[in-house]
């Protein structure tokens, strides 16, 4: 288990170097749509929730992981498709332009 | 089949943490933005799917179900939401993503108990953290939802002995977290934990108000993706320890960006209650009293209308006086009037305009202003001098000079528009009312400062008819 942590430390880490390096420099404009896209990504949780709903019991465990996996997909459902709406929009204007 | 299964599970995972990397890499750019809120959109039904075939997950027609209700309620509320309302949607699904990660470690702890196996440290450590950064961003992101959408003052709310209080708090969530390590079985002291977690939630962003909210709404950002990775620690899982903590760095990115363009640290935001007891109590005498003796001068529609109408450049300054009054519209109907009569229009966004990172930006997109007319602080500062109109639309403290000069002003520092360099500032405002950060703004009283009093739309509707009669 210890193990397995310093291997999920050693991710983390990296994972969150990769992030700093790939969203540096984003526009004022893109500011809003870069949060709620970012934002339904951490609607990750999904899975998550969906290893814990796992088993076939109705155990507090399932229970709790099955309103997981309802609150994290409209995290992601609703974060993707509210920031296409916002891009939409920008890039109807940059058409005009 | 049960050899190749998981590592294949693993294989999509890896594309799909991929795809988010080079979905966030084209979300920060304007030409390829859509497209890479697109591919992200892919990496996750991949993670999805992959988890599916997971075989510890049995449960297929009830995960679905919720799956399929949660996408219903994404759905409409992504399509029903208002631009204007886009921060508090923002900070709901902030508050969601983070009550799901809570929920998966408090689940796994109730498995891990219900299991009747000794529970390892290392397990205990995951589920706390989980509990702790998930909670705090559930209840945090509620209030601020909460603060954002009216239905608690946006105002800083602060009471006596607030962060020795938020302290000891933190401190019994320690020391029940020490206890835990000793007798994992305790559920009392477990539960008390989730409680204390939603509690510093609340009390961490209720001292927090106003113009301090883009900050808040892109930390909690970056918080529901740690609270996602410390989800993935608890199940041990790398594509959510992945996602999470790019979430994680890009939501730290803008919080940075954010507390820069104020010139006040990530500390003083979170524990200053800027306007708090230091401002706003002293500044609600002087403000009045000072307001009492300065005179404003005051412009009807037809006036203000001549003014923009006969100038060669009028640049825009929206705040959130804008967004309050859905204003966006019509202030993009006037400027299609001026231009129509040669005026040269462009718009200045400071970066904290409004209550979310990128605010104005939005909104002005949604009434369908072109993208080159909007002019970032740096860009637009060196061109006040040469402009004659500033047209201030419910904006203040970003606005307001002594940010230059008056080293004893709380916004002392903080880099503003320089709209008392035009020739002219036409300032749209409500009433004269201080801002949120409680201080009187010396641009009002100024000689070439002309005030407009009312309501953003209506007063820029008025000037748009007026306009249209030049």
């Amino acid at each position: 288990m210890t193990e397995a942590i310093l291997t999920g430390l050693v991710v983390f880490v990296l994972a969150s170097f990769v992030g700093f390096e790939v969203i540096n420099k984003v526009p004022p404009t893109l500011h809003t749509p870069l949060m709620s896209g970012s934002n339904a990504i951490s609607g990750i949780a999904v899975v998550g929730a969906m290893i814990i709903a796992g088993p076939k019991d109705t155990s507090l465990t399932v229970v709790l992981g099955l309103i997981a996996v309802v609150l994290a997909t409209v995290n992601v459902v609703g974060g993707f498709l509210v920031t296409d709406r916002m891009l939409q929009m920008f890039k109807k204007k940059e058409v005009k332009a | 089949m049960n050899l190749w299964l998981p590592s294949a599970i693993q294989i999509t995972y890896l594309v799909a943490a991929s795809l988010f990397i080079i979905g966030l890499k084209k979300l920060g750019s304007p030409a390829t933005a859509r497209n890479g809120n697109l591919v992200a959109a892919v990496g996750m039904l991949l993670a999805v799917v992959g988890t599916l075939l997971d075989q510890q997950v049995l449960n297929y027609t009830m995960i679905l179900i919720g799956i399929v209700i949660g996408s219903l309620i994404g759905a409409v509320i992504a399509y029903k939401v208002a631009m204007t309302d886009m921060p508090q949607m923002v900070g709901l699904l902030n508050g969601l993503g983070g009550a799901a990660s809570a929920l998966v470690a408090v689940g796994e702890f109730w498995r891990l108990l219900t299991a009747g196996e000794t529970i390892g440290i290392s397990a205990i450590v995951t589920v706390i953290l989980g509990v702790l950064i998930g909670g705090i961003t559930l209840t945090g992101s509620l209030v601020a939802f909460a603060k954002l959408q009216g239905l608690l003052p946006g105002a800083p709310i602060t009471f006596p002995f607030q962060q020795p209080f938020n302290l000891a708090l933190l401190a019994a969530f320690v020391v029940s977290s020490g206890y835990l390590f000793v007798q994992p079985e305790n559920l009392a002291v477990f539960l008390g934990m989730v409680a204390l977690s939603a509690i510093l939630g609340v009390l961490v962003v209720i001292p927090i108000g106003g113009a301090d909210m883009p900050v808040v709404i892109s930390l909690l950002n970056s918080l529901s993706g740690v609270a996602a990775s410390a989800a993935g620690f608890v199940v041990m899982n790398n594509m959510l320890i992945i996602a999470g903590a790019l979430v994680g760095a890009s939501g730290l990115i803008l919080t940075q960006i954010m507390c820069k363009a104020m010139n006040r640290s990530l500390v003083s935001v979170l524990f200053g209650a800027f306007g708090g007891e230091t401002a706003g109590g002293g500044s609600t005498a002087t403000g009045s009293a000072s307001s009492g003796e300065k005179a404003v001068h005051t412009l009807d529609a037809e006036e203000g209308a001549m003014m923009l109408g006969y100038a060669r450049s009028v640049v825009i300054i929206p705040g959130y006086g804008m967004a309050v009054a859905q204003a966006q519209h019509s202030v993009r109907e006037l400027a299609d009037q001026l231009e129509r009569l040669g005026v040269d229009v462009k718009y200045a966004i400071h970066p904290v305009a409004g209550r979310m990172p990128g605010h104005m930006n939005v909104l002005l997109a949604e009434a369908n202003v072109p993208y080159p007319q909007l002019y970032d602080m740096d860009d637009i500062n060196p061109e006040f001098e040469r402009v004659d109109v500033a047209l201030v639309i419910g904006a203040n403290d970003v606005v307001n000079p002594a940010a230059r000069h008056d080293s004893s002003s709380p916004v002392y520092g903080m880099p503003i528009l320089d709209v008392d360099k035009a020739h002219h500032t036409i300032v749209i405002k409500r009433s004269l009312n201080t801002g949120f950060a409680g201080i009187d703004n010396e641009l009002f009283y100024k000689d070439k400062t002309m005030m407009m009093f009312g309501g953003a739309r209506d007063v820029i509707t008025k000037l748009v008819s007026e306009v249209k009669q030049l």
